[in-house]
């Protein structure tokens, strides 16, 4: 044991404190540093879509700075939104998302309402499975999944095949159970005395998700449709494998499949597609971050 | 409006018994309070007469209709929540008119409804509010306005003022006793404060363990417990209970409490516990305010002695003071003036007259 002496005197030495405000300025320099050396590595690419989207073919090919635009042009725009069959890969790719979108939360709110409020036997193992559907990669499900609408278009005789609308049966094999899986969290947050007192006010299980739920929960199903969305629109593997003729095919398959041609790569109006297919998804995020106002909930019980 | 009687009410969870059968018939109008330590089946209680709980066995009757299968909505009751459970993104008075509008009575009448309720609570300026922009109070308001609305045969209060602050729970209380003055409606309150259960109830129902130990008027209670658990629940200061057994001295009867302090009861009290066996291990219930400063002159019944208090705690109105007996507890309540000191001896009067003896094993107030 040693003994522990303690001086009375104090510290001989002034003791040297700190600065809050100089503390501060320090971790705001950080976090300016890191943040702008990440928008400096996530903008280039976009930044070089957007030079080349403006450049003729034959100054791409020349052995020019690459980084900027010397006869700037805006004919890759033109000749990509005058082309039919641009425009029918656009047409294809929202109305396949957009029907994605639809049934995917058709399926998840009542999905996620009963599996988080309807406490009924394997209630939580179900919910558990869902999202565990989920962590199975699409390369792995993409030749059984071929395999099952083969037989069924074999057995009904209706074409599923590469047609554009069997991909709203396919889609949501993706976006249903990590929707539900999100659902399930925000509906589980609400307190469970709000539903009890829209059950003694005389609502229905129904009544309960669609004027309690579903308005209190906003946010989190703003969060799932942004998702459904994004990953019906730019989804390759699947609309890769399961379209084949022209007229049938979503954007993403679709510039790169017309648009090279054996070895020859038509960079300009590559990047130029690749722009315009990446603008509803920013459009979008655009319009429901005005919606996606955090602390709705606030207010309901104490705190 | 109507009564609500329950018959032999059972809830088990598995292999736990919650409630373990209780009967308790409510009159129409009365303000009934369940009281209870945490875990006592009180919320279990309530819970099963709103419907939100399955019971497991017996009946429960609203307006002499047995309900046990009948669904919340169907029941005609109305509930306020611990935490309000108001609908966030509804203003106050769709919050309150919810109910109304589900069951699609005109808009007029709903209107109605809603201001009068809102005129009775006080809120009437904050109607167009959501809740997250009211103060804790005002949305218990809401909360009761949104059952005053509806107009239903019972209101369930569950816990409404555990969230307030203490200035704020003394306010709502008074305010939740004038509004059944005016609406009259049947009501079952429920809590884990004893003050609270003694100022609003008409009858107050104890409970512990999943039973019912005592139903009284609050003054019945608090003066005639039946048990030890009752005569230690309510009441605060809690009653002393102090080991003590009867002896026969010279044709009397006395108490006798350490080697050195033993009184002769008071006749009434003598009588009455004349006959119990003089081996029975027993305990002496006083309330705090039965053991006060000593006086010249007193009255039969009231024995001094001579003691050394632990701590005193001044109240302002009193002084607690705090000292053994034989190594128990003792709590008493003396007069500020009185000259109480920590450390100090002190010569304390005992009321006997206002006693209750207890069997120590069985807790039964005899």
């Amino acid at each position: 044991m040693s003994t522990l002496t303690i001086d009375k005197a104090g510290p001989t030495r002034k003791v040297k404190y700190g600065s809050m405000s100089r503390d501060r300025a320090w971790a705001l320099r950080w976090s300016y540093f890191f943040l702008v050396l990440f928008a400096i590595f996530f903008l280039t690419p976009p930044l070089y879509m957007l030079i080349t989207s403006l450049k003729s073919s034959a100054e791409i090919s020349a052995a020019t700075n690459p980084w900027w635009v010397f006869h700037p042009t805006l004919s890759n725009y033109v000749e990509l939104l005058t082309s039919n069959q641009f425009l029918r890969f656009f047409w294809n790719s929202s109305i396949v998302a957009i029907v994605v979108v639809v049934i995917t939360m058709l399926i998840s709110i009542p999905a996620a309402f009963a599996l988080a409020r309807m406490k009924f036997w394997g209630s939580a193992t179900l919910a558990t499975g869902v999202f565990l559907t989920y962590l199975i990669p699409d390369s792995l499900l993409f030749i059984p999944l071929f395999k099952m609408l083969a037989v069924i278009q074999d057995v009904t005789g209706i074409t599923l095949l590469n047609r554009w609308y069997v991909l709203l049966f396919i889609y949501p094999t993706l976006t249903v159970p990590f929707c539900t899986w999100i659902m399930i969290g925000y509906f589980a947050s609400i307190p469970k005395e709000l539903d009890e007192a829209a059950l003694i006010d005389g609502a229905s299980w129904l009544q309960t998700l669609t004027r309690i739920f579903i308005p209190v929960a906003l946010p989190g199903l703003i969060a799932a449709t942004i998702f459904a969305f994004t990953v019906s629109w730019a989804q390759f593997l699947y609309p890769l494998v399961f379209t084949t003729s022209v007229d049938q095919l979503v954007l993403p398959v679709g510039i790169t499949t017309t648009l090279i041609k054996g070895d020859v790569f038509n960079w300009g109006q590559i990047m130029t597609g690749a722009l315009l297919g990446a603008a509803p998804p920013l459009i979008i995020y655009a319009f429901l971050m005005d919606y996606y106002i955090a602390g709705l909930t606030a207010g309901a019980t104490k705190g | 409006m109507a009564d609500v009687s329950l018959r032999k009410v059972v809830k088990r969870y598995d292999d736990v018994e919650a409630v373990r059968g209780i009967d308790l018939d409510i009159s129409d109008h009365e303000f009934i309070v369940l009281v209870g330590p945490s875990g006592c089946g009180k919320s279990t209680t309530l819970r099963m007469i709103a419907g939100l709980e399955d019971i497991s066995d017996g009946d429960i009757m609203i307006g002499g209709d047995i309900v046990n299968d009948v669904p919340p909505k169907d029941r005609d009751i109305a509930m306020v929540f611990q935490n309000y459970a108001l609908y966030p993104h509804m203003t106050v008075a769709e919050n309150m008119s919810f109910g109304l509008r589900l069951k699609h009575y005109p808009k007029a009448e709903i209107k109605a409804r809603v201001t009068e309720a809102a005129r009775l609570l006080d809120i009437t300026d904050l109607v167009d509010r959501k809740p997250k922009q009211l103060s804790g109070g005002q949305r218990q308001r809401v909360a009761m306005g949104r059952a005053i609305v509806r107009n239903p045969k019972v209101f369930l209060f569950d816990e409404p003022l555990s969230n307030l602050d203490a200035k704020l729970r003394v306010q709502m209380r008074i305010e939740i006793k004038k509004v059944h003055q005016k609406v009259r409606t049947t009501t079952v309150y429920v809590t884990h404060d004893q003050v609270e259960a003694m100022t609003l109830a008409d009858r107050v129902v104890v409970m512990n363990r999943g039973r019912i130990e005592q139903i009284g008027t609050p003054n019945e209670l608090y003066h005639k417990p039946a048990t030890r658990f009752v005569a230690g629940f309510i009441g605060s200061p809690a009653m002393n209970f102090i080991p003590c057994r009867l002896e026969d001295v010279g044709g009397s009867l006395q108490i006798r409490l350490t080697d050195r302090i033993a009184f002769a009861l008071p006749a009434a009290r003598a009588a009455r516990y004349n006959a119990l066996p003089r081996t029975d291990k027993l305990l002496l219930g006083l309330r705090p305010e039965h053991l006060t400063e000593s006086h010249a002159h007193h009255g039969p019944g009231i024995e001094s002695f001579d003691t050394v208090l632990d701590v005193t705690e001044p109240m302002g109105m009193e002084t607690l003071v705090y000292f053994g007996l034989d190594g128990t507890p003792v709590c008493g309540r003396v007069d500020p003036n009185a000259g109480a000191t920590d450390g100090a001896p002190m010569r304390l009067a005992m009321d006997l007259n206002n006693m209750h003896l207890l069997n120590e094993e069985t807790g039964v107030v005899l």
